[in-house]
């Protein structure tokens, strides 16, 4: 029963200024809909730079669900492409990562290109010879995708063309992925491990509203968070130091006050961050000779300003959650309707003692594993919520906190951290991208 | 303390799991000791490469703790595991110093409402002697499929 395809009112009238309905986290055809509009039409990231450092090096990516391909050239410069050999579709390179050598070979028939993409050979060609093979795209190698933008080593691609450019897209936003880039004294993040993987059975946006829901820690996570401050008092009694294993979750049960002060920033386009004049990343313990290297490399005014800039949780409408502070993002990358794969990928602050690495892979493994207690409490409300809501009681999803009449779509805005703004935001973007797609759709 | 008295304590170990006696469980454990378990193939470190867990007590008594906590709503229905143990091999021995290294080939099984999910690999144990009795210095977990993106693992393999 197709009722959204071909439908962008419909799908336009799924989202109130205070609630939207049900549909959007349930409905297949709306899941089918955001793969088709919504991940093609906006930026989605890819990868890091530092994953291709050398000639032939590759990654592996999907936006939406389509597999992409992203390589280092023998020239240095790095090219992304649909990753399926124009002959038959064969996926051309099937692991994570990898290098290729100077070319690909598709394992298939052997049709090969260079790592920009080009068709280097088919074996017997005298097969096409008059056929008009010239005249058709599988002649042009790798297809490329439409756009694609490395912003200080970070890559985005949109497999649309047209609509908004980078910059206009992430505009302001991207500040956060620039802090966390300053925060190394040689200005330079590194990928070296692979990331943590974990499996949630819901929608992918409940995920990523999960992100800024500041009113959720001290009572979803009272459970592990607040065992660990309880068990930390009985157990640590004369120790002089809190372990950075305690510092790193007893911040979750901050209370509303706390988030409240804290603050929440919104972005144009859906991005926005919480955490603006405080978060629950301040207070970690200084780690011996950081400081000294950072105002060595920026000066002192400069580095206090990196430093005191602690964002939370940082959106990059759709699907990706940047945390500076501790050097970790997560790509929430839709599989179907109600199943959703997280990665969380940890980067080395390049300069930078090795303990801020050991942190940020303790923070990852606590609060970003399948086996870790806090996503077992958030993984829990989300399967609840999918369940929940196959409920016909009520068919919209309530997101009024501090809604005010008065609140303008599309700008920046600093508001009380306990709003559920940058969720109304993250909405209405939701909205104009998969709408706006639609409509091109339909009068192309 | 002998190669049988390590045998029986690895079993033994496991049974405590499948019947849910956390804390004579946890009593098995060294105060100095980490519950390891890799992210990677032939992991040598585990401070400074990513790991699924890397656990010293205090760490794991808050995972027990948890477990029986009244707000702890992704234990309402409750876990169950099932440990399926090949025989133990000694990797190493030293009945006079009391200490002794074991790898076992494992099929795990955990449980929750519904859901049923199945786990193979090895567990390594590093075991010392304290006041005649055996406890656990390093039990490490090397699943098959270590980087395979899993759903909740809520209890200990
Ligand atoms: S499918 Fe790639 S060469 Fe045939
Ligand atoms: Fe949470």
């Amino acid at each position: 029963m197709a009722q959204y395809t071909g439908n962008a009112e419909a799908v336009s009238a799924l989202v109130r200024d205070t609630e939207v309905h049900r549909d959007v986290y349930v409905d297949r055809e709306i899941f089918e809909l955001e793969m088709e509009h919504l991940f093609p039409s906006t930026w989605i990231y890819i990868g890091h730079a530092s994953q291709l450092p050398n000639p032939g090096d590759f990654i592996t990516a999907t936006v939406g669900r389509q597999p992409v391909l992203a390589t280092r050239h023998s020239n240095g410069t790095i090219h992304v492409f649909h990753n399926r050999c124009p002959h038959k579709g064969v996926k051309i390179a099937s692991e994570a990562c990898g290098n290729t050598g100077k070319f690909f070979r598709c394992p298939y028939h052997a049709w090969s290109f260079k790592t920009d993409g080009s068709l280097l050979a088919i074996p017997l060609k005298k097969g096409y010879d008059n056929t008009g093979l010239n005249e058709v795209q599988a002649s042009e190698g790798l297809a490329k995708v439409a756009e694609f933008r490395v912003y200080r080593d970070f890559l985005f691609a949109k497999l649309k063309p047209g609509g908004l450019s980078f910059e206009d897209f992430f505009g302001e936003s991207l500040s956060t992925i620039d802090n966390m880039i300053d925060r190394s004294p040689e200005g330079q993040l590194r990928i070296e491990a692979t990331p943590i993987r974990y499996m949630h059975t819901c929608n992918w946006k409940m995920l990523v509203e999960n992100q800024t829901d500041t009113c959720h820690p001290m009572v979803a996570h009272e459970s592990s968070a607040g065992t660990a401050i309880k068990v930390w008092e009985r157990e640590g009694a004369g120790s002089t130091e809190t372990p950075m294993a305690v510092q790193l979750y007893a911040p979750f049960m901050s209370p509303y006050e706390f988030y409240e002060k804290a603050g929440l920033r919104v972005w144009a386009n859906g991005h926005g961050h919480s955490g603006v004049a405080n978060s629950i990343h301040a207070d970690y313990s200084d780690i011996p000779g950081y400081f000294d290297s950072m105002v060595a490399a920026y000066g002192g005014t400069r580095a206090r300003e990196i430093l005191g800039d602690v964002r939370h949780n940082s959106i990059y409408f759709p699907n990706l959650l940047v945390k500076a502070p501790v050097q970790i993002i997560r790509n929430f990358i839709p599989i179907a309707v109600d199943k959703t794969l997280v990665e969380s990928w940890v980067f080395r602050l390049v300069g930078a003692p090795d303990k801020f690495y050991e942190r940020a892979l303790m923070y990852n493994r606590f609060i970003n594993a399948p086996t870790s207690i806090v996503g077992h409490d958030d993984l829990e409300m989300y399967e609840r919520a999918q369940e929940g809501l196959n409920s016909d009681g009520n068919q919209w999803v309530n997101l009024q906190r501090l809604y005010d009449e008065d609140e303008e779509a599309d700008v920046t805005a600093v508001i009380n951290g306990t709003s559920e703004r940058q969720m109304r935001n993250q909405f209405h973007a939701w909205k104009k991208f998969m709408t706006g797609a639609m409509q091109e759709g339909a009068a192309a | 303390m002998n190669r049988k008295d390590v045998i029986d304590f690895i079993y033994n170990e496991a049974d405590l799991l499948d019947r849910m006696q956390w804390q004579s469980w946890i009593e098995l454990y060294h105060p100095d000791a980490r519950y390891w378990m890799p992210l990677e193939w032939q992991q040598t470190d585990p401070v400074l490469q990513p790991s699924l867990m890397y656990e010293d007590l205090l760490l794991l008594k808050v995972r027990v703790e948890r477990l029986a906590g009244e707000r702890t709503f992704s234990q309402k229905p409750k876990s169950r595991c099932h440990h399926l143990l090949q025989a133990p091999q000694l990797t190493a021995l030293d009945e006079a110093a009391g200490t002794a290294s074991t790898r076992t080939s494992f099929i795990y099984t955990e449980t929750r409402g519904d859901v049923l999910e199945r786990f193979s690999g090895w567990a390594s144990h590093d075991l010392v002697t304290v006041d005649g009795a055996l406890r656990i210095k390093l039990k490490r977990i090397d699943l098959i499929n270590f980087d395979a993106p899993f759903s909740n693992i809520q209890l200990f393999m």
